[in-house]
Formats: C-alpha cells, sequence, structure tokens
C-alpha cells in the first residue's frame, strides 16, 4: 500500500475525520481542569459544565431588560443580516456575471470597474458605508453585499466567458438570438459556478457580519462576542464561536447538496 | 446554379495572408472533403462559410443570395469536440433547435408544440442510433456517442449546407468506421450537401464526391506570411455520384498525382 493511492472505506474516513475533533476536545478539557485545579475561579479556559450554564441562561431564559431570548434573538439578526447580504450578492452575481460573460461589449465596458471594486478591502468602505446608510441594518448587509459580490460576479463572468467557443457558434447555428444564448446556454451552465462562488463566499461573509456587528450593533452573534468580552467571559465566547461554525458547515453542507440535486449534470464528471 | 459560391475570397489576419483567391462552386448534395497540411487555413475556410468570420476580400453566395456574416440555421455544424450542451440530456440537446425557432422569447416549447417535437427529435435520435439514450448527459456518454447526438442536434434543423470540422478526428479507428457509415447513410437519405474538414487522407477520400486540398501555391522564404493557401487540387470522384454505390470503396491516396486544374 501506497500513502498516494490509500483510498479509506466510508467508515473509516468518518472515524478518521472525527480523530482530531475528539483530540481536540480531550486536549482542552484537560488544559482546563488543570488549571481550574490551580485557580477553581479561572475565566480563560471554563469547564463544560460552566459553558453549559452560562449558555442555558441565553438559551432559555428571557433576558430580564429586553425580555428576550437573547441566544435565539443574535441568532435570527446574524441570519437574517447574513441571507439578505448573500441574497442581494447572490442575485447581482447572476444578473451582472451572466451579461458581462456572455456579451463582450458588456464585458469590455463594466469589467475594468467590477475589477476596480473588487480589489479595495472591503473593510476600508465600512467607514463609507456607516456615513452613508447610518448605523442601522442596511450598512451591515451592505458590507456583506460589497465584500462578496465582486468576487462572485468575477467568478461567474469568468466561467461563462470561458465557455467554449464552439457552444455559443453551435447555438446559433440552431437558430439562437443573443438573448437564446444568454437563457438557454449561459444560465444553466451558470447556476452550478453560481452555487459554489456563493459557498466559497460564506467564510468571507461571516467575517464581514461579525466585523460590522462588532463595530455598530445592538444585537447579533458577532455583537454578543464583543460584548462580554469585556468581563472575560469565555464560557459564552467559545460556545457562540461553536455555534457560527456549526450553522456555517450546516450552509456549507445544504449548498453542496442542493447544487447536487439540482444540477447533477454538472457533478457527472467527478464521480 | 450551384448552391454555395465563393469568388475570389481572401482571408487576411493583419499581415498574415490565411487565403487569397479561394473560388469555389459547391453543388447541391455534394459532399466535399477539405484536406491540406496544418495552417493551410482549412479551418479558416470553414469558419467562413459558417459565418463565424468575415473574409476581408471577395464574395459568398448561398442559393444565388449573399451569405450574411454570422451563423445562422441554414448552415449546421458539427466540430470536434464541444458540440453538445453539458447541461441538457440528449433529448434536450435535439430539441433545443425546435424551441429556439419557435418560441424566441422564451426559447422553450410546451403542450401539443413540444409532444410534436419531442416526437420528431426522437425519431432523428433513432436514424442517428441513439434512441434508447434519450435520457443521458454527454458525460456519461463515449465520444462517438456525442458525435452522433452532434449530428442530430445539427440535422435536424435540415441545413441547407452541413459543415464538419474534423468531426470524427478524436475517435478510436473502429468507432470511426462506425461513424463513417452514418454520416453516409444520412447524406444520400437526407439529401444533404456536406463540406468535411479532415486531416485524414483516407477519410476523405472515402467518403467524398470531391476533395479540395489546399495549400500555399507561392512561398516566399523572407515573408513566409505574404502568401495564402489556395486550392491547389480539386478532384472530383465521378463514379460515386450515383447514389446507390453500397460504401464506397477507399481511393488509394497515392494514386492522386493527376493534376486535373493547372498547378502554377
Amino acid at each position: 500500500m501506497r500513502w498516494v493511492t490509500a483510498q479509506p472505506t466510508r467508515r473509516g474516513s468518518l472515524l478518521l475525520g472525527a480523530l482530531p475533533l475528539l483530540v481536540l476536545a480531550f486536549g482542552y478539557i484537560i488544559a482546563a481542569a488543570a488549571r481550574h485545579a490551580d485557580n477553581p475561579a479561572d475565566k480563560i479556559l471554563p469547564l463544560p459544565g460552566a459553558m453549559a450554564a452560562a449558555m442555558a441562561g441565553l438559551v432559555f431564559e428571557a433576558d430580564p431588560l429586553s425580555g428576550q431570548y437573547l441566544f435565539w434573538a443574535d441568532t435570527i439578526a446574524s441570519l437574517s443580516r447574513l441571507g439578505m447580504g448573500l441574497g442581494i450578492a447572490t442575485l447581482s452575481a447572476l444578473l451582472v456575471g451572466l451579461v458581462l460573460g456572455a456579451l463582450p461589449p458588456v464585458r469590455a465596458t463594466l469589467g475594468p470597474l467590477v475589477t476596480a471594486i473588487a480589489v479595495i478591502p472591503p473593510i476600508a468602505l465600512l467607514p463609507i458605508l456607516f456615513i452613508v446608510f447610518g448605523l442601522g441594518e442596511t450598512a451591515k448587509v451592505a458590507l456583506i453585499v460589497v465584500g462578496v459580490a465582486p468576487f462572485m460576479i468575477r467568478d461567474v463572468a469568468g466561467h461563462i466567458g470561458a465557455l467554449p467557443r464552439e457552444q455559443v457558434i453551435k447555438a446559433l447555428t440552431l437558430g439562437a438570438n443573443s438573448w437564446g444564448v444568454i437563457l438557454r446556454v449561459a444560465l444553466p451552465q451558470a447556476m452550478p459556478r453560481l452555487i459554489e462562488g456563493l459557498r466559497l463566499s460564506l467564510g468571507p461573509a461571516w467575517v464581514f457580519l461579525i466585523s460590522a456587528e462588532a463595530i455598530a450593533a445592538d444585537v447579533g452573534l458577532g455583537y454578543r462576542i464583543f460584548l462580554v468580552r469585556r468581563y472575560l467571559a469565555m464560557d459564552v465566547i467559545l460556545p457562540y464561536v461553536a455555534w457560527i461554525a456549526l450553522l456555517a458547515v450546516v450552509m456549507d453542507v445544504a449548498l453542496t447538496f442542493a447544487s447536487r440535486r439540482l444540477f447533477g449534470w454538472a457533478h457527472l464528471g467527478a464521480r | 446554379m450551384s448552391l454555395l459560391s465563393l469568388s475570389n475570397v481572401w482571408v487576411e489576419y493583419g499581415e498574415k495572408v490565411v487565403l487569397e483567391r479561394i473560388a469555389l462552386d459547391i453543388e447541391e448534395g455534394a459532399f466535399v472533403s477539405i484536406i491540406g497540411p496544418s495552417g493551410a487555413g482549412k479551418s479558416s475556410l470553414l469558419r467562413v462559410i459558417l459565418g463565424q468570420e468575415k473574409p476581408t476580400r471577395g464574395r459568398i453566395t448561398l442559393d444565388g443570395a449573399p451569405l450574411p456574416a454570422e451563423c445562422g440555421p441554414d448552415r449546421g455544424v458539427v466540430f470536434q469536440r464541444y458540440s453538445v450542451f453539458p447541461h441538457l440530456t440528449v433529448l434536450g440537446n435535439v430539441l433545443l433547435g425546435a424551441e429556439f425557432a419557435a418560441a424566441p422569447f422564451a426559447a422553450r416549447l410546451f403542450g401539443s408544440a413540444r409532444r410534436a417535437a419531442i416526437a420528431e427529435a426522437e425519431a432523428m435520435l433513432g436514424e442517428v442510433g441513439l434512441g434508447d439514450a434519450k435520457d443521458l448527459y454527454p458525460a456519461q456518454m463515449s465520444g462517438g456517442m456525442q458525435q452522433r447526438l452532434a449530428i442530430a442536434q445539427a440535422l435536424i434543423k435540415r441545413p441547407r449546407i452541413l459543415l464538419l470540422d474534423e468531426p470524427f478526428g478524436a475517435l478510436d479507428p473502429g468507432i470511426r468506421a462506425d461513424m463513417h457509415q452514418l454520416i453516409t447513410r444520412l447524406w444520400r437519405e437526407h439529401g444533404l450537401t456536406i463540406i468535411m474538414v479532415t486531416h485524414d487522407i483516407k477519410e476523405a477520400f472515402g467518403l467524398g464526391t470531391r476533395v479540395l486540398t489546399l495549400d500555399k501555391r507561392r512561398h516566399d522564404p523572407h515573408a513566409p506570411h505574404r502568401y495564402g493557401a489556395g486550392v491547389v487540387y480539386d478532384l472530383a470522384l465521378t463514379r460515386k455520384q450515383a447514389a446507390e454505390a453500397p460504401p464506397p470503396p477507399v481511393v488509394d491516396p497515392p494514386s492522386i498525382t493527376i493534376d486535373t486544374i493547372g498547378n502554377n
């Protein structure tokens, strides 16, 4: 057996994948237990029991000031911002990316503009967004859009632009006009790529969301983490980070699954 | 009057002359093979006839009318690769032509129009031997099956001319022989006019009723780009125009030394 050709079985790869996670969790518990043996009031590495107790207060008990279940209010606020930002970015990537990729004159006109916007670090635009849109929801959603849309637009446009020339010629000889080529040749082949682009944009989108919430918000997962940081409340921060990771993984898996279900033809080569 | 007529066609890319003084008349029902060394402008000639490129000079007429310099449904094409759409099933690929023609805005058919188009598409798929494969995607098919599909897809539009750009170049020899039989049968049954570019001399003579050889007539060693290629041999394989002949005997390529048009 050689390492480069070894193929673990399905069960084997599940076990292998779980191993580092278990080692990490075990290592954390050992380190936390050691610190608590020295100082029972340690806050830096809270024990699982302390985390559960802290989270129970946020998950199951309404906040006495606002009357909200903070954990759920944070989750809903963050997810709706993320959903709106990613939704707008995806839609604009589809529309702009499609015409940019399929119509060379449009690419010549707008391509440099999209490239120029894409190279600006989005966080540098955050002050402008706050000034223009105020400190409300719009600025946070706008940051996500500005952050991920240029990448997605360029990805879709590049993919459509790289479709074999023969396909377009063939469609024209079948009686298509430019609209027909966009609708029946470019659009269907853009869709799986768009979903892939969306999946890859999830990470940056979370970064922009947490950044915007850290700076100006009164609810949200990122806001909560940065708020409780002042009290060294690692027993809240760590579960929140784990929850964010879980949400991100679920979205990633759901998008992969949706792409396989809806655009099976695009995954035939990868069997 | 001939179906397709080229008079004094030149193709130049900047300084570089690719084709010069091309004058051709192609009759309806002909099967024209175009051969020639690499870089002799075989594909350029095909692209000009297809309308993908505009000739620098000269005039091309189809049925007596000047040919617009854009691709249209009167000229079908099969390329060596990428002729079929990976996101459509076999049936969807063949239906596409009918959908573009009948529904310019939605590019889709519904109801009875769709059922009629499906029936026609299935008949065409049966003719090329893909009757049982209509729900497969191109990625699930072999290269030969994909080319069969590309041919069916082009033929359903009933083009005046079918252009083939090295259509069998990427196939195994056995599959290629099957495809030769298929294209010969379709050519006879549908009364097609075919122009095929190929690298394979045996294929060119085996299938064609007329073989054109493109090459440079003149060569300037100090500026090789100054002279383009022209038609140096134009051989009519008359014995094959009788349509009842069985799969035609292959003419032995080395016998082509007779110069029928005066080699200047």
